[in-house]
C-alpha cells in the first residue's frame, strides 16, 4: 500500500512561499487503477511528483508498503518501484529511442520491443530514431508510455497521458494503460477524460490543493462535467474531436 | 613491432587490434614504422619533408590506416601528408593521433593534411585524438586540413577528441565546387584545464554544392573552448553550420559561427546554442532509476555520439 499522510507542499517561487497542497490524506491499494482530476492548477501533478519524489513534502509522510520513503530520492523510488510518465516528455538530442527503452527495461530484451508495438509504434522505424524535435508530440508521448510499460514499475503514475494524443491513439492508450494493469501494480492516472474517469477504481478530485472528495465516475463525474471541459466542448463535438488536445 | 602500449594506442585513435587490414602506414615518434600499399592504393614517403604521399586510383575502393602515435616526452613532430583521392573513388581513410607522454616534458604532434577528392569520388575520413601519460607533460595536438571537394564529390569529415589532450588548435580549409558535397561533424570533450580552438573556413564555390558542419561539444571542470566555423557562398549553394555545446561546472565556451553569402541564390542557415543539461532530461532518466551522475554521463554520451 501507497499512504500520503497529511502531506503539505509549498514552493519557492521568486523568494515568496506558494502554499501548493494541504493536509493530503490518500492511500493507494495494489492491484486498483486511480484517477487524480480537478480543475487546472488544483494541485493533481503536485501530488503525483512528490509520490514520485520530484517535489520533497514541506509537511506529513509518505509511506510505501510500511516504510517510510518521504525522503527518498526519484533514483531510489524508481529502483523501489516507482514510474512516472511526463505530461511534457523530455526532448534529448543525440539519444535515441532504443536508449530510453533500454535505461526502462535495466536487464530486458529489447528484441521483441512490445512497449513500442503495444503503444502502436513500429521497433523498425523508431528504435534508431532520435529523441529530438524530428518527433511529433504525439510520437514523443507515445515513446513516454512505452518506457513506462517497458520498465513496468510497480506504483505506475501517468501525468495526461492523452495530452497531445489524437483520438484513434487516445483508444489505443485506454486499452494499453488498462491491460497492462496487473495485480501487483497500481496505477495513478492524472486526467480529465471521462473515459479515463470510467475505466478506474477510485477517483480522487482534486481542488485548491486539497481533496475535495472521493469515488466513483458516477459520483464524480457530475461534479466535474462542466469545469474538466470547457464552453467551447459543444462546437468541439460537432467536429468530431471530443478527445482532441484542447488548443486553448 | 608493436609493443602493447603502441597497441592501445592504435586501438584508440583507430579502433585498431593488430596491423590495419587493406592500405596503412603507422607514424611513431618521428618515424614510419610500417607501411604497406595495396594495388591502385600507394604510401610513398615524401622526400622533402616528413611526411607521405597517398594516391588513389581512379574507381579505387578501399581502407587506408594512418595513424600516427607519440610515447616520448619532450617530442615535437610535424608531418605534412598529401592524399589524392582519384576520380570516382571510394575510400574510407582513418587517421588520428594517439600520445602517451610518459614524462614531463611536452608531447606534440602537428599533422597537416592537404586532401583533393576527384571528380565523382567520395571520401570518408575520420580523425580521433587520444591523450593519456603519467608524468604532468603536456600533450598538444594542432592538425590542419586543407581539403578541396571537386565536382559531384562528396566527402565526410569526422573529427573526434574526446579528453586527455591538453591543447589543441585545429584549423580546416575547405572548398567545394559544382554538385559536391562537405559534411564535417566535430565532437569534442575537454575537462579539467584543457583549451580546444577549432576553426573552419568552408567554400562553396560551385552551383549546387552544400555543405553541413555540425559541432557538438562538452566542456567540463575549468576547460576552455572556442569554434569558429565560417562558411561561405559563392554560388546557388546550401550550407547549415550548428555549434551545440553542453557547458558545465567553471568552463568557458565561444561559439562565433559566420555564413557569408556572395550570390543572391544562396542558401545559409547558422544555429549555435551553449547550455546547461536540461534538468527534465537528468529527471526522466532518475525516474527510470539513473543516479544524477549516470544520467548525466548517458546524456553526454549520447549528445556525443
Amino acid at each position: 500500500m501507497l499512504k500520503l499522510e497529511n502531506m503539505g507542499l509549498s514552493l519557492q517561487v521568486e523568494e515568496q512561499s506558494i502554499r501548493i497542497l494541504e493536509n493530503i490524506n490518500l492511500e493507494f491499494e495494489q492491484g486498483k487503477m486511480y484517477a487524480l482530476t480537478g480543475p487546472n492548477g488544483s494541485g493533481k501533478s503536485s501530488i503525483a511528483r512528490a509520490i514520485m519524489g520530484i517535489h520533497q513534502p514541506t509537511e506529513g509522510k509518505i509511506y510505501f508498503q510500511g516504510e517510510d520513503i518521504t525522503d527518498l530520492s526519484v533514483t531510489n523510488r524508481a529502483r523501489k518501484g516507482f514510474g512516472y510518465a511526463f505530461q511534457h516528455p523530455a526532448r534529448f538530442k543525440g539519444l535515441q529511442v532504443k536508449d530510453l527503452i533500454e535505461v526502462a527495461l535495466k536487464h530486458g530484451d529489447l528484441e521483441d520491443c512490445m512497449c513500442l508495438r503495444n503503444i502502436g509504434l513500429c521497433p523498425d522505424d523508431y528504435l534508431n530514431r532520435t529523441l529530438d524535435n524530428s518527433l511529433s508530440g504525439g510520437e514523443i508521448k507515445r515513446i513516454e508510455i512505452a518506457t513506462i510499460l517497458a520498465q513496468n514499475p510497480r506504483v505506475r503514475i501517468f501525468d495526461e497521458p492523452e495530452a497531445g494524443i489524437d483520438l484513434w491513439s487516445f483508444e489505443q492508450l485506454i486499452d494499453v494503460i488498462g491491460n497492462s494493469h496487473g495485480p501487483n501494480n497500481m496505477t495513478v492516472i492524472i486526467s480529465h477524460q471521462e473515459k479515463i474517469l470510467n475505466m478506474v477504481d477510485e477517483i480522487i478530485l482534486v481542488i485548491d490543493g486539497h481533496i475535495e472528495m472521493k469515488g466513483s465516475c458516477s459520483e464524480i463525474w457530475p461534479r466535474i462535467q462542466d469545469g474538466a471541459t470547457c464552453a467551447c466542448k459543444k462546437s468541439c463535438q460537432k467536429e468530431g474531436e471530443i478527445y482532441a488536445d484542447c488548443p486553448r | 613491432m608493436l609493443t602493447a602500449l603502441d597497441k592501445k594506442l592504435l586501438q584508440e585513435v583507430a579502433d585498431l587490434h593488430d596491423k590495419p587490414p587493406g592500405a596503412f602506414n603507422i607514424r611513431k615518434d618521428g618515424q614510419g614504422i610500417e607501411r604497406h600499399s595495396l594495388p591502385g592504393i600507394e604510401i610513398i614517403p615524401k622526400e622533402d619533408k616528413p611526411g607521405i604521399d597517398i594516391k588513389v586510383e581512379p574507381g579505387k575502393t578501399g581502407t587506408v590506416h594512418i595513424p600516427v602515435i607519440l610515447t616520448s616526452s619532450d617530442f615535437q613532430d610535424l608531418v605534412y601528408n598529401t592524399i589524392e583521392i582519384g576520380e570516382g573513388a571510394d575510400i574510407l581513410l582513418v587517421a588520428g593521433c594517439g600520445i602517451h607522454n610518459p614524462g614531463d616534458g611536452t608531447a606534440q604532434h602537428d599533422g597537416v593534411h592537404e586532401i583533393n577528392v576527384r571528380r565523382n569520388a567520395k571520401l570518408r575520413y575520420v580523425e580521433k585524438h587520444f591523450g593519456e601519460g603519467e608524468g604532468g607533460g603536456k600533450r598538444v595536438l594542432n592538425p590542419k586540413t586543407v581539403l578541396s571537394v571537386e565536382e559531384k564529390a562528396y566527402a565526410e569529415l569526422e573529427l573526434v577528441q574526446i579528453r586527455g589532450v591538453d591543447t589543441t588548435s585545429r584549423v580546416t580549409e575547405a572548398s567545394v565546387a559544382a554538385g559536391g558535397m562537405l559534411v564535417m561533424f566535430e565532437r569534442l570533450l575537454t575537462d579539467q584545464e584543457q583549451f580546444a580552438e577549432s576553426e573552419m573556413v568552408v567554400k562553396l564555390t560551385g552551383e549546387n554544392s552544400s555543405a553541413r558542419i555540425i559541432s557538438r561539444s562538452v566542456a567540463q571542470d575549468s576547460s576552455r573552448q572556442i569554434f569558429k566555423p565560417q562558411l561561405i557562398a559563392y554560388a546557388l549553394a546550401k550550407g547549415h553550420v550548428e555549434c551545440d555545446s553542453i557547458i558545465m561546472d567553471q568552463a568557458v565556451v565561444r561559439s562565433i559561427p559566420e555564413i557569408w553569402a556572395e550570390h543572391a541564390e544562396a542558401e545559409l542557415v547558422h544555429e549555435a546554442a551553449i547550455g546547461k543539461i536540461a534538468g527534465d532530461q537528468v529527471m526522466k532518466l532518475m525516474a527510470l532509476g539513473l543516479t544524477p551522475k549516470e544520467a548525466e554521463e548517458k546524456i553526454i554520451s549520447g549528445f556525443l555520439t
